[in-house]
């Protein structure tokens, strides 16, 4: 057994553990900082599967935003007045209960029954590279082969931001999102916000752009740039935007509104639907990406800070 | 020079390991949050630091190098203002004395 074996093992045990202890843990606040530790440590299973694409997408949402809105869930939880506890009924318990079990044995022998060796379209889509000018299989199949799936993805976050608005009290509909924070001029925090954005900007780029050839993407790069963005929010230096605006909208609605445009572009001039011509692939790519990567940081940015609290005066 | 550069790997990242080690000893038994801090600070800085100068020989390019040496620098920044905040809040919470 190699030491890398050795390594993985041990990773995929304490995986499994902190898995087991966040559900088992009573505490929520616990049970977040066990869900962040977990979904970092995945991203680590990920970077050893040599997904490093993925690995970047879990550690940027498992870890970061995906933490950063369950630990903002739970201080609610916690302000919040204690729920009377409902003690489930006997009949409601088995039921559940059964109803675990079949899952979990419906999911054991999915995976027992999976046909060796799986079936499997890799060597399909890294032999048809070259028609996008692209080298990052990943990206090929994001933006070319299956680009029909990211589109609805990207309507799909269209959607989330939606539903958190429509929490927004009637007087708070269109304004503020979130409070106004307020920190120590001189404090440390204002100055991080003052000195990462720089770097996390030219980072988030970055990842971007070398997701053409190299693990990367629009949709890390965008979570990069929200972090950014939420960062200066936070330490007071600006304001959320009200959501009323208009070139807030038109960001948000841009990356799947020019997905969906090139789509039908496709279905005019080509063969079919988001068929882009061979020769301006990449650059029709790259356009979509451009206009993505602001739409994801925008939405991304919004999801954390919530619905509208305050109205525009 | 290969061997004299793994040496070097294998001192500065088992140096670096030991003080991961001893940063979540003390992070586990101290017993309050300013202490806990300072056991962790020094995982972060001098562990983190003594991995990267580690790998630094083993870096395929000078870009690489770089790269190594800006995470070190984003994990010191990471960790100062994060020990800072966590800091200041737990002596507000404190009562007055």
């Amino acid at each position: 057994m190699s030491i890398a074996t050795v390594f993985e093992v041990a990773l995929a045990a304490v995986v499994l553990g902190l898995g087991i202890w966040t559900i088992a843990v009573r505490e929520t606040y616990s049970a977040t900082v066990g869900f962040v530790a977990y979904g970092l440590l995945v991203a680590l299973i990920w970077v050893r599967l040599d997904a490093v694409d993925v690995a970047l997408t879990e550690a940027a949402i498992g870890g970061g935003l995906g933490g950063v809105l369950l630990l903002g869930a739970a201080a609610r939880l916690r302000d919040a007045a204690p729920m009377a506890a409902e003690a489930p009924g006997k009949s409601v318990r088995v039921t559940a209960a059964i109803l675990s079990v079949l899952t979990v044995v419906a999911l054991a022998g999915a995976v027992l029954l999976l046909p060796d060796p799986a079936p499997t379209l890799a060597p399909k889509a890294v032999a048809n590279a070259s028609a996008t000018g692209l080298a990052n299989p990943v990206t090929n199949v994001l933006m070319a082969f299956r680009a029909m799936d990211t589109m609805l993805e990207k309507v799909v976050l269209l959607l989330a931001i939606i539903g958190v608005w429509s929490l927004a009290p009637d007087d708070a509909w269109g304004g503020h999102p979130g409070p106004r924070h307020q920190a120590d001029p001189l404090g440390v925090l204002v100055f991080l916000a003052r000195l990462l954005p720089p770097i996390g900007i030219v980072v988030g780029i970055y990842i971007f752009w070398t997701g053409a050839n190299h693990p990367g993407g629009a949709f890390q790069g965008g979570a990069i740039l929200a972090s950014m963005w939420v960062l200066a929010i936070m330490a007071g230096l600006t304001d959320t935007p009200p959501v009323r605006r208009r070139w807030l909208r038109f960001i948000l609605v841009a990356g799947p509104g020019l997905f969906l445009v090139v789509g039908l572009g496709g279905l005019w001039f080509g063969a079919a639907f988001l068929a882009y011509p061979p020769a301006q692939a990449k650059p029709l790519i790259v356009g979509i990406e451009v206009a993505m990567i602001l739409t994801i940081a925008a939405t991304l940015g919004l999801l954390l800070t919530g619905a509208p609290e305050r109205s525009v005066k | 020079m290969s061997i004299a550069r793994d040496i070097i790997t294998i001192a500065a990242v088992s140096a670096g390991a030991f003080f991961f080690l001893a940063g979540t000893v003390g992070l586990l038994r101290f017993p309050d949050t300013l202490t806990r801090l300072h056991a962790l600070t020094k995982a972060d800085n001098l562990g983190l630091g003594l991995v990267v100068l580690g790998l630094l020989p083993q870096a395929a390019s000078l870009r690489d190098g770089l790269k190594l040496v800006s995470i070190w620098l984003l994990g010191l920044l990471a960790g100062a203002t994060v020990s800072q905040l966590i800091a200041r809040t737990a002596r507000q919470g404190e009562p007055a004395k």
